[in-house]
């Protein structure tokens, strides 16, 4: 039927229409140990068995990945995914429509807890045994007994015409002397997303700090469904603007997983250079903003200099700035001529030196190392918990990188050396950047030789009804998972696009314990979660 | 005569604080290589908010309303006393630099307030944060400011800044440590880079900017300029005390214009200082505040010990 029935056929063993009550764990664990790495295997077990699944998952070091859910006629399908050494597994079960419950796997895995309230909110699944009843995605714009994402549900909503603000949310309490709450945002003084944050302090000590996000849910998962592949890619470029081509290469790839196509060598490379450039833009960005965050002026305007000059090369070689809608479905829209060659060659070249030079003045800094030295301290431990990835992930000792762990072309023609850094405080983060963008200089150097003659699209095939297609690809902020299944006449009926800051919003409530209240911006800036991506 | 000087002076301040917050603005500007704003932008700013319609909390008392007025006009009151072009002015003879800190203070103690007053998050933080800050800045400041006035016997300003011209330039190891005790304090109280980011937009690590959150159209105007008068008053300061020549000592037109021209060059290169160190630090953690504040207390101790020993015998 799809890739889902090929591979689990390679490894006859694992077919089981119904999970094994004694050996999972061997299961698991062979299953880890000879995967061939380009396919991901699905294992459909019993609704009794989902947390059993996970406990033992985690034994075995499985790292929790994405969790969603589709409905299908009566029946709501839920899933799951875990990765170990880069391989993906999909969990998944079926459950009927008289008794929506799950037990849940947030006790195991805190990575699942916000994405199972996502679910609870979105298809009204409930997940029994959840340490956290209260609402995540949902605010106040859908009736008690709506659930916007079920099949009844119109795309166009019921809107009010004014919703109703999102009163009353259940927010951690402190007691005690000289404990004081600071409630910031959803709306914030500088031109960032709108997102809560509910400190608990005393003092300017940070005892506790609480996010609540939702505030930009635009209903992607919804308008997604009976799009074509073109426009769905469009749509997956901007579930979190930053990340366009991270997200609609992952898109792409699960939709030509699904179509059965394969996508020419030169289009792989096309795409892996946009999201290299990507990645440099968007580095050079934030480490231009932490510095900014900490008032050192002169470093943001150094960086923001480059990030312009970075942006407006894209814009003359792929007319985008931001390198929107230069992966679609099949290909890339954009063939890069000889001349554009030499263009990018050429602004590598000044990067790398004007970044050098930077560097230089940053790094001899010693106020601005007073500051991102030792701040926004995340261990290895919590970051490995949480299942970070990324940047955050990568500078806490998370050696993750799904462009070599689970490599997919035209990362599989080349090898580089993953950023990684183990100190897991601002600093970390902001040389792990600068690392990223060293590695992703080389990358798209060698990219660039590699480029073969030839086509950049290849015909699109309707794909089966109910074919499906898991895409997985690094973004700058790490591991994007994106989900699609096709519905009859090549539409779109179910697609999932699991953003890297999912996995890391959790982890700043974390890392910005013990910090002062005044440090906390530049915590969350080495961060960068997006939070449209995180909304959807 | 001297009356009408005396309020032309203090013309002079109100009217070019903008001008000189906007010169600080382009030497930042050239410094970090951007293209900076005309040196006309923040009197623009003033005017644009003047003609904006003030929005007021429902929760804002009568104190949130007149505590801009209050500041902007206590502000005025502290420049006056401070020589600008000419000493010897019926101003700066009725009071002395202790007043000058008490009108500070003053207006400090009403923005705090103010801050307080709509019961926001930010407010109540930013005016927590000023107030410690201001109580380990006052005690430094006077600390600097008693060794000058040792040295010349007298608290009075203008008194004092004749005294130092008399003298001529001579080395003094305390006035070497008086100004540098003086320009970390003024760093700290107009809230300058690296104590208070005055461009941030960040809420969290405002100090000065979080108590102002929520004004709006000419209260904001008012303390704006408020802030830029403080500035301006801690620039000359800084100059006249410590380089007092050209200021004018008779009321010709000639020493008039001499003076004014003087301090005009000398603010400009005060600026062009801070523009640098503001380039070249980041803002440091709210707790190094104290340490920086007690190191400058520390060199106005230095001052008034090095007066003491090497200097009061003579």
């Amino acid at each position: 039927m799809n890739w889902t029935t090929t591979f689990l056929t390679q490894h006859v063993g694992w077919i089981a229409p119904e999970m094994p009550d004694k050996p999972i764990g061997d299961y698991i664990g062979g299953l880890v140990h000879h995967s061939p790495l380009d396919k991901v295997a699905v294992w459909q077990i019993a609704d009794k068995h989902w947390q059993h699944f996970a406990i033992t998952a985690l034994e075995e070091n499985l790292r929790w990945v994405a969790g969603w859910a589709e409905q299908a006629d009566e029946q709501f399908i839920v899933n799951a995914c875990f990765e170990k050494h880069g391989v993906y597994i999909v969990l998944r079960t079926l459950i009927n429509g008289t008794k929506l419950e799950l037990p849940t796997q947030a006790t195991v895995y805190p990575a699942a807890n916000r994405s199972e309230r996502h679910t609870q909110d979105m298809f009204g699944i409930k997940f029994i045994g959840h340490p956290d009843n209260r609402r995540w995605t949902r605010h106040q714009a859908w009736d008690k007994h709506q659930y916007p994402l079920r099949k009844d549900f119109p795309v166009q909503g019921n809107p009010a015409d004014i919703t109703p603000p999102d009163m009353n949310y259940d927010f951690v309490k402190g007691y005690g002397a000289g404990v004081y709450e600071i409630p910031v945002g959803p709306v914030h003084a500088g031109i960032i997303e709108p997102g809560h944050f509910r400190f608990l302090a005393v003092g300017e000590l940070i005892l506790n700090l609480e996010e609540r996000l939702g505030y930009v849910h635009k209903g992607i998962e919804k308008i997604a469904e009976g799009r074509t592949p073109e426009s769905l890619a469009r749509l997956a470029g901007r579930v979190s603007g930053d990340s366009t081509v991270g997200h609609c290469w992952a898109a792409c790839q699960a939709m030509e997983q699904a179509a059965g196509i394969v996508v020419s060598a030169r289009a792989n490379l096309i795409r892996g250079i946009v999201a290299e450039r990507e990645r440099i833009a968007n580095h050079l960005g934030d480490m231009g903003a932490i510095c900014n965050d900490v008032a050192f002026t002169f470093a943001q305007m150094q960086f923001t200099r480059l990030r312009e000059l970075w942006l407006r090369t894209n814009a003359s070689v792929f007319g985008h700035r931001l390198l929107m809608d230069v992966v679609i479905p099949a290909g890339v829209s954009r063939d890069v001529s000889q001349l554009s060659c030499e263009l990018l060659k050429k602004d590598i070249i000044q990067i790398r030196e004007e970044l050098a030079e930077i560097m230089l003045a940053v790094d001899l800094n010693s106020s601005l190392e007073d500051r991102l030295y030792t701040a926004g301290y995340l261990s290895p431990e919590i970051a490995a918990a949480f299942g970070t990835v990324g940047y955050v992930g990568r500078a806490s000792g998370q050696d993750f990188d799904v462009r070599r762990d689970a490599a997919y072309a035209p990362y599989d023609q080349v090898s580089f050396k993953v950023a990684l850094e183990d100190q897991g405080d601002i600093a970390s983060r902001f040389w792990v950047r600068h690392k990223e963008i060293n590695a992703s200089l080389k990358l798209i150097e060698r990219f660039i030789q590699l480029l073969p003659e030839g086509e950049i699209t290849t015909t699109w095939k309707t794909p089966a009804i109910d074919s499906e297609g898991l895409g997985i690809v690094d973004g700058f902020r790490g591991e994007i998972i994106s989900y699609i299944r096709f519905a009859a006449d090549n539409k779109i009926a179910r697609f999932y696009p699991r953003d890297p800051s999912i996995l890391n919003w959790p982890a700043l409530e974390k890392l910005a314990l013990n910090n002062i209240v005044p440090d906390f911006p530049v915590c969350n800036k080495s961060l960068n979660g997006s939070y449209s991506g995180n909304d959807l | 005569m001297n009356w009408l000087i005396a309020i032309l002076q203090t013309t002079l301040f109100v009217a070019l604080a903008p001008l000189l917050a906007g010169w600080l603005k382009v030497c930042k500007c050239y410094l970090q290589n951007r293209q900076p704003p005309s040196l006309l932008q923040p009197y623009r700013d003033l005017l644009k908010l003047t003609n904006k319609q003030p929005v007021v909390s429902e929760q804002a008392s009568w104190l949130f309303i007149k505590a801009p007025y209050i500041i902007f006009s206590a502000t005025i009151l502290a420049s006056t006393v401070v020589p600008l072009i000419a000493v010897d002015l019926p101003t700066s003879a009725s009071a002395d630099v202790i007043v000058m800190v008490g009108f500070f203070a003053f207006a400090r103690f009403f923005l705090a307030l103010a801050g307080l007053d709509v019961g926001t998050a930010f407010g109540g933080m930013g005016s927590s944060r000023e107030m410690t800050i201001s109580s380990l800045a006052e005690p430094a400041m006077l600390m600097a400011i008693f060794t000058l006035t040792m040295n010349a016997s007298t608290t009075n300003l203008s008194l004092a800044i004749s005294h130092v011209l008399e003298q001529g330039l001579v080395l003094r190891p305390s006035f070497v440590f008086a100004l540098f005790a003086l320009i970390l304090v003024a760093v700290a109280e107009t809230g300058r880079i690296p104590v208070d980011n005055p461009t941030t937009h960040l809420e969290l690590t405002m100090i000065h900017e979080a108590m102002i959150l929520e004004y709006s159209g000419r209260h904001l105007a008012l303390i704006e300029w408020a802030s830029q008068l403080k500035l301006m008053l801690y620039g000359v300061l800084c100059a006249n005390i410590f380089f007092p020549w050209g200021i004018a000592q008779t009321f010709s037109l000639h020493d008039l214009g001499v003076g004014l021209l003087a301090i005009i060059g000398k603010l400009m290169v005060l600026s062009i200082i801070l523009g640098i160190s503001e380039t070249l630090v980041a803002k440091m953690r709210l707790f190094r505040v104290q340490e920086y504040l007690g190191f400058a207390y520390l060199l106005g101790l230095l001052g008034m010990l090095s007066h003491i020993i090497l200097e009061a015998s003579r």
